[in-house]
């Protein structure tokens, strides 16, 4: 009571101070109760952070791997991905015929298969879905993944204007004839991306016209879906929730009741979320905390290697750069282990070949490795002995204190082992991807993940003109190679044609490959049925939640 | 009065007018578009997506039709979320930026004006030195440091408070203390540099003289002439503080306005862009306005003219 008694002022003022600054808290309550993750057990509601805010979920018009994530729940498409190493299984088609060349497929889809409103599922949606996302007014950024299907790209591009010339047929309500320009032996692996995924039409059309980019059909209140979960709530820069849907075909064998999807831009956020017991999962782990969760609880961390490659990109137009010696011994004197170990410290692979590791059957033999002798030589050969003469190499990296610190080492290394003037640039993004695309660099940062596991999504990359080469780099043996993959049903006979181009790729060095990704992932015990995989892809209809002690 | 107001508020057209065609074309002038990504899209479906935001049309067409637009109070899809308008997306994250802004100047100024009164009453004392010490403390602790300092003290080590979010009636105090503390800082200073020069006018020597007791002679006499450098601090800060901190909402994983204002200008996201600008700067003005509405009310000595 003595301190109520305060006589002056000032003793007054500390009181109130001390009084408000005491009570803020518990005014807005503060009591201990369950975490998420608890609750999240016992109800079976899985919080996993997604990383960026997705733009949209319309399966049609998103691009990015958070959007892909959530629409896996929303949505199946014919063929789904085994939880642990991606093999397709049976999903809206229970099974499928394929002709002997390789150009038919013939899918059986199952009768119980239904919409989120009740409606059955059909071919016809199928060949529906199939034509919004080719016609050229809706603008789908991924169109191209339909290019296999036979006079797809005509009719996108607009060179036929008559859908029925299209390879898709339904030919009753329960069977889908596709059939490609050209045998593609890893197309049961394509159709499970979200661009073949199969959407509601009859709900599109009722928001607005099937082209249109605004149409608001895939709102919640709105949304109409195929998959495990339905759409209940999506606010932007915060979260979506999925629940457990009702006419799914598979209901019984879904255990979660529902997922939220969080948006984490911020991985130290995430991470202090994750140790606060808000998040069964996250989506990244600071590159600070990797090696603290190794040694002290690495029953909590996974890093995993995911099918995606860090690496350089050489302006082949700039003078120094445009003799292929030079390029090979820029490449030759870079101490991958060196980087991985104590630069990105996040478990990643040195890199000696574009292609990551892990795409079945396919193992690269175009390694090279770490050779400063003979770096030192072609440098001299090329008319550069000891860096005399050398008019010095700047690195563009997009503005990242990762992207920083690798350009810092290997401009270290540069110059230690080649005794050249290297200088570094940082752009913010968008200036950065302009500078790219206009070629006004002479080495840029660049990182590429596959869509789809096959060596093809790497090495098409670099065909002449390709829309992503952004190197001047041009070679028609190598166009010619990966041409003829394209076109060859042989699962054996088309790898050894990548291994020619990757070769020659490898031999020309119009990139510097540095690393392959990984992705370290924080995830609760508590989580089942949730395997790395190459993709980073994880089908949630199998995910459950099962106390650790049992 | 009115008639002050209403010549401000008209003064505010031009002024909007001039921050819309700024931003209009700072905005073009950028290098890099909304539809420029790692993955390069074709060219024929740029030219689909400008046609459909009505980017192929010559400049001047857009910034006439854009501003037409603006008149309407239309701001336009957003680039980034194709399904949303911008007025839908800041019709969402206002709100929640209002709030903490709210709590967050419920903190600044509740906490500002004490500090700031305690170390005035008794200048180069200790009870002025230890507020003072605080203070510049708060200055120099961006909200990026005390953020997570804050988030990991009470969130992690002390279980009181979620470490980030927004989904219960608590998620406030974390957030709303970090952007709090920030600006008590400034307050209390601004406090203590006006409290002193009010304390030594004559009209407060003679309420003393008449026999006022000390508290009266503060809160009635001294501290609404004391206020007068934090109310005019208040027009800009309480704008900043509405429509949300970027770093703040980031830390604290909050689906604010704050993050829109940036994010958008790093997407390229024209309509966003220009949308938040004008909503923050129509803030600013009308709370400017606000402010010097309560000037002249403290301050005999100003008038409306």
């Amino acid at each position: 009571m003595s301190l109520l008694r305060c006589r002056t002022v000032q003793c007054r003022l500390c009181v109130l101070l001390a009084v408000v600054l005491c009570a803020f808290p518990f005014l807005t309550g503060c009591g201990k109760r369950h975490t998420r993750v608890e609750t999240g057990i016992r109800d079976q509601i899985l919080h996993a952070g997604n990383g960026t805010d997705p733009q949209d979920l319309d399966p049609h018009i998103t691009t990015g791997e958070p959007e892909h994530k959530i629409l896996m729940a929303l949505f199946e498409g014919l063929v789904t991905e085994a939880p642990d190493d991606l093999r397709p299984l049976p999903g809206v088609a229970e099974r499928w015929d394929i002709s002997e060349d390789g150009l038919v497929y013939t899918f059986h889809l199952r009768t119980n298969a239904l919409w989120s409103n009740g409606d059955p599922v059909t071919a016809q949606d199928f060949v529906n879905s199939y034509h919004r996302m080719l016609l050229p007014e809706l603008g789908a950024r991924y169109r191209e993944m339909l290019y296999p299907i036979r006079n797809a790209e005509a009719f996108s591009t607009g060179r036929i204007t008559d859908f029925n010339e299209v390879g898709a047929k339904a030919l009753d309500p329960h069977t889908l004839e596709i059939t490609l320009h050209s045998p593609v032996p890893y197309f049961l692996s394509l159709i499970m991306h979200n661009s073949w995924f199969p959407v509601h039409l009859p709900t599109i059309l009722k928001h607005g016209d099937i082209a249109e980019r605004a149409n608001r059909w895939s709102l919640p209140g709105n949304f109409v879906g195929n998959g495990p979960f339905v759409l209940k709530e999506w606010k932007v820069n915060s979260h979506v929730l999925v629940e457990k849907s009702p006419t799914y075909w598979d209901r019984d064998n879904v255990k979660l009741n529902a997922i939220y999807f969080y948006s984490t831009e911020n991985v130290d956020a995430e991470e202090r979320a994750f140790r606060a017991g808000m998040l069964h999962l996250t989506k990244d782990v600071p590159q600070t905390k990797i090696q603290v969760y190794q040694q002290n609880q690495p029953h909590l961390i996974r890093c995993e290697p995911i099918l995606s490659v860090y690496f350089y990109r050489l302006n082949v137009t700039s003078p120094p750069l445009r003799d292929k010696r030079v390029r090979r011994a820029l490449a030759l004197v870079i101490d991958r282990e060196l980087l991985v170990k104590h630069v990105t410290r996040g478990g990643q692979v040195p890199a000696y070949q574009l292609t990551p590791p892990g795409i079945p059957g396919y193992e690269p033999r175009a390694r090279f490795s770490e050779d400063v002798a003979l770096a030192q030589r072609l440098m001299a050969e090329a008319g550069y002995p000891n860096g005399n003469n050398f008019p010095g190499v700047n690195i563009l990296f997009n503005t990242h204190e990762g992207h920083r610190a690798v350009a810092e080492a290997i401009q270290q290394m540069w110059m230690k082992h080649l005794n050249i003037r290297v200088t570094l640039r940082n752009e913010e993004w968008k200036v950065y991807l302009n500078t790219t695309q206009s070629m006004d660099y002479e080495v840029a940062r660049a990182g590429w993940g596959g869509d789809y596991i096959d060596p093809g999504t790497f090495l098409d990359l670099f065909i002449t003109d390709g829309g992503n080469n952004e190197t001047g780099w041009s070679h028609a043996e190598y166009d010619r190679l990966i041409q003829e993959a394209a076109r060859t049903g042989d699962m054996k006979k088309r790898f050894e044609l990548f291994q020619k181009a990757e070769d020659i790729l490898m031999d020309e060095m119009p990139i510097i490959p540095l690393y392959f990704y990984t992705r370290p992932t924080l995830i609760h015990p508590a989580v089942r049925n949730f395997y790395p995989t190459l993709l980073d892809l994880h089908p949630w209809k199998y995910v459950y939640l099962e106390p650790p002690s049992s | 009065m009115l008639r002050f107001i209403l010549r401000r508020l008209l003064q505010t057209i031009p002024v909007l007018f001039v921050v819309a065609t700024v931003t209009f074309f700072m905005l073009r002038v950028a290098p890099g578009g909304p539809f420029d990504e790692e993955k390069r899209i074709p060219e024929e479906i740029v030219r689909k997506l400008e046609a459909h935001y009505g980017l192929d049309k010559p400049l001047w067409q857009q910034y006439l039709i854009q501003m037409k637009n603006l008149l309407r109070g239309d701001f336009g899809p957003s680039f980034k979320y194709p399904k949303r308008t911008v007025n839908e997306l800041i019709a969402d994250a206002f709100p929640v930026s209002l709030e903490l802004g709210c709590y967050a100047l419920l903190v600044a100024l509740t906490l500002g004006i004490v500090a700031g009164v305690i170390a005035s009453l008794r200048p180069n004392t200790a009870s002025d030195y230890v507020p003072m010490a605080l203070a510049m403390i708060g200055i120099c602790f961006p909200t990026f440091v005390t953020g997570p300092l804050l988030s990991n003290y009470f969130g992690l080590q002390l279980g009181w408070f979620n470490p980030g979010g927004w989904f219960f009636p608590e998620d406030r105090v974390l957030p709303a203390l970090t952007l709090g503390f920030y600006y008590a800082a400034y307050i209390s200073r601004l406090t203590r540099g006006g409290m002193l020069e009010v304390l030594n006018q004559d009209y407060i020597r003679t309420a003393r003289a008449k026999g006022a007791s000390e508290s009266r002679v503060v809160v009635r006499h001294a501290l609404k002439g004391g206020l007068l450098p934090v109310v005019s601090f208040m027009g800009p800060a309480a704008a900043g503080l509405l429509t949300g901190s970027f770093v703040v909402e980031t830390i604290f994983n909050i689906p604010g306005l704050g993050r829109f204002f940036v994010m958008s200008a790093f997407n390229r996201d024209y309509t966003m862009v220009l949308g938040t600008v004008l909503f923050y700067a129509t803030l600013i003005v009308l709370l400017n306005l606000v402010v010097d509405v309560i000037l002249v009310w403290l301050n005999p000595k100003l008038k409306f003219e």
